[in-house]
């Protein structure tokens, strides 16, 4: 198991610098930064954008090699290089992602546990009206782009709640931002509601569909039927054996799902408003930074890598088969 | 397994019940007749309502701004007063036709490479394989938006083929399993020691055994793309203006929605009504084509389904491995 878990990682570490390199070079021929000096009312001097562009190392007459050179030589000093505004991209990913980890956290935990729940009780009362609706539900849900959820939920709370019933732009009202009192706290609570049922109402959708589907190979198990007849009540069964086996399938999606939410939230963190990692996904794109969309994918990148080791060691801690291996 | 070894004969002796067999078990399965149905209207709305429409999209009607649905407009202007139904039918058009095309190209490409790989296995099956790793890992969502409009000159092509680019890795890896156990069939082995070539042996008796799987991918695909182009267009990094598709439509009226809803409502309902039939489909197609799915495939194809959701990345897939037990080995 050590050794096999050594050369995957290994491999899978192969892999992530190669993506980041590779994103890093996709970026840096394809965006234009000199975009965001050009045009401008009185125009500004060539030589003032190449100095400018020079400082963050963006400046496309620069050979792509040499700028690349140079950012790698940064990153493997822990140092992303700086954003389009001259800022450091260090400081900016680090905040985001704490914006990330507030708005994810709880959601990703009642979401995972909710679809495990609801996909295993369906399978237990399959083709019941339960059963019939979740998975109508789920349907609707998975067909639905999260940026269509995101709007539609934001829509109906001004439609049938009234405008500015619910507060639901950005992290807090203006008059709290980095306030952690009591009342703070209550209204960031009350901002975290839609983005949080957003996310809340895909995750389920999604893994209920699997724990449900897995749910029912098991059901109909041996193992199953021993437990019952050797005397477990059909809860302790059910739950003890029947869904232990069950999740297992599920647990690789599950961690990789988790863990890649962190730049993947980027609809509802754009619909939101929450300047979290996968805003910045986009915003980088769209104002043609290439060094923070390089580190974008580098993050990406590094989060695949930690979700590939997570997962395994999730399944290995589960499922005791594969330790024996 | 002996479920399929006693089916065989039949399968081979009267070829026509089969496809019989597959459509009457289709249409068994009202949700899946729903799904085909809502699909087939939404293709007639999309050609044929523009020539109905007295609008076209592009014409601004500068006496009627964000008028409700009903009269002249069916379902109301925008801001700037065009016809919304024409722009959503336009944008139905594209979303349909890109949809389309990235499911064919990619599980035309997925069969391919995977069934190429296991067949020839050796250098090609690591080279091959190595590329799909390195295309999980890549952040696709990110790469397309990044790549897109610098394509955007040679119109909206480019961008099906980048779509398609990002899309066939985890089919690809699933044909290549398949693969690896049809190879050593007999069927396979009688046309190879008959001389008959490796790409002919691929093309024409190992993708067509695996067909059940490669349809029900390429509407699974649709499905994912329509969501994944919806979502690119609604960021600026796919259908560029003038022309539309309902993910810039949806995107451009965020802001008047509130007071002007059906702006959301009618392209948004169309953009979930083809998920919703695309799913409908194919988890008819699925019962009617292999009933009796089980084990390791039918758990790929499951996994394939969430595919459609997965997020931003493509990733969620590497954990095929651990899923099947002999799998566990090979590296991800």
């Amino acid at each position: 198991m050590g050794r096999y878990l050594l050369r995957k990682l290994a491999n899978n570490l192969i892999l992530v610098l190669l993506a980041a390199s590779l994103s890093y070079f996709v970026a840096g021929l394809s965006l234009h930064p000199q975009s965001n000096y050009e045009g401008r009312n009185p125009p500004l001097a060539k030589s003032t954008i190449a100095k400018t562009l020079d400082d963050v190392n963006m400046n496309p007459d620069t050979p792509i090699v040499t700028r690349f050179i140079t950012w790698a030589d940064g990153v493997a000093h822990g140092d992303l290089g700086k954003t389009i505004d001259g800022s450091p991209v260090n400081d900016e990913v680090g905040r985001r992602i704490g914006v990330s980890t507030r708005l994810l956290l709880l959601a990703t935990l009642v979401g995972s546990v909710g679809g495990v729940a609801l996909g295993a009780l369906g399978a237990i009362k399959q083709y019941k009206l339960f059963d019939r609706v979740t998975t109508l539900a789920s349907f609707f849900i998975l067909a639905m782009p999260t940026f269509v959820l995101a709007l539609f939920l934001k829509l109906a709370s001004i439609q049938f709640l009234g405008a500015g019933t619910i507060h639901f732009t950005g992290e807090t009202d203006p008059e709290f931002a980095g306030h952690w009192d009591f009342a703070a706290l209550g209204n960031r609570a009350e901002h975290m509601l839609l983005p949080g049922l957003t996310l809340v109402l895909i995750q389920v959708g999604l893994y209920s569909r699997y724990q449900r589907s897995t749910m029912l190979d098991v059901l109909g198990s041996d193992f199953l039927r021993t437990a019952r007849a050797k005397g477990l009540r059909r809860r302790t069964a059910l739950v003890k054996h029947g869904l232990r086996t069950a999740i297992l399938p599920v647990v690789p999606l599950l961690v990789y799902n988790i863990v890649l939410l962190f730049v993947g939230a980027t609809f509802t963190e754009k619909a939101f408003g929450w300047h979290g990692m996968g805003e910045l996904l986009v915003n980088s794109i769209t104002r043609n930074d290439v060094n923070a969309t390089a580190a974008v994918s580098l993050f990406t990148a590094v989060l695949v890598l930690i979700a590939g080791i997570l997962s395994d060691l999730m399944y290995a801690a589960l499922d005791p088969r594969v330790r024996v291996r | 397994m002996s479920t399929a070894t006693t089916e065989q004969p039949k399968k081979t002796a009267k070829r026509q019940s089969r496809t019989k067999l597959t459509i009457r078990r289709f249409a068994r399965n009202r949700l899946a007749l729903v799904g085909l149905a809502v699909m087939v209207i939404l293709f007639l709305m999309a050609y044929i309502g523009p020539l109905v429409n007295k609008y076209d999209y592009l014409y601004h009607d500068y006496m009627a701004f964000n008028a409700p649905p009903g009269g002249d407009h069916w379902w109301g202007t925008n801001q700037g007063g065009q016809d919304l139904f024409a722009l959503t039918m336009r944008g139905l058009q594209k979303s349909l036709v890109i949809g389309l095309l990235v499911g064919v190209i990619s599980t035309l490409v997925a069969g391919a490479v995977g069934a190429f790989a296991a067949y020839y296995g050796g250098w090609a099956d690591r080279i091959l394989m190595w590329i799909v790793d390195l295309l999980l890992v890549l952040p696709s969502f990110l790469l397309v938006a990044v790549m897109s409009p610098a394509f955007q000159k040679a119109g909206w092509l480019i961008f099906v083929v980048l779509l398609s680019a990002f899309s066939w890795m985890i089919t690809g890896r699933v044909v290549r399993s398949m693969t690896l156990t049809l190879k050593d069939r007999e069927f396979v082995k009688a046309a190879k020691y008959m001389g008959v070539s490796g790409p002919v042996i691929i093309f024409r008796h190992i993708l067509p055994s695996m067909a059940s799987l490669l349809i029900i991918d390429t509407v699974i695909q649709v499905g994912a793309a329509v969501i994944g182009e919806s979502g690119l267009s609604y960021f600026g990094f796919g259908i560029q203006a003038p022309d539309v598709s309902l993910g810039t439509i949806i995107s451009d009226n965020t802001t008047n929605a509130p007071a002007y809803p059906w702006l959301f409502y009618f392209p948004a309902g169309c953009l979930v009504l083809i998920g919703v039939a695309v799913s409908f489909i194919g988890d008819g197609l699925r019962d009617a084509l292999d009933p009796n799915a089980s084990g390791a495939k039918a758990k790929a194809k499951k996994i394939k389904t969430g595919e459609t959701k997965a997020g931003a990345t493509n990733l969620s897939n590497q954990l095929q491995g651990p899923t099947t037990s002999t799998d566990v080995l090979s590296p991800s």
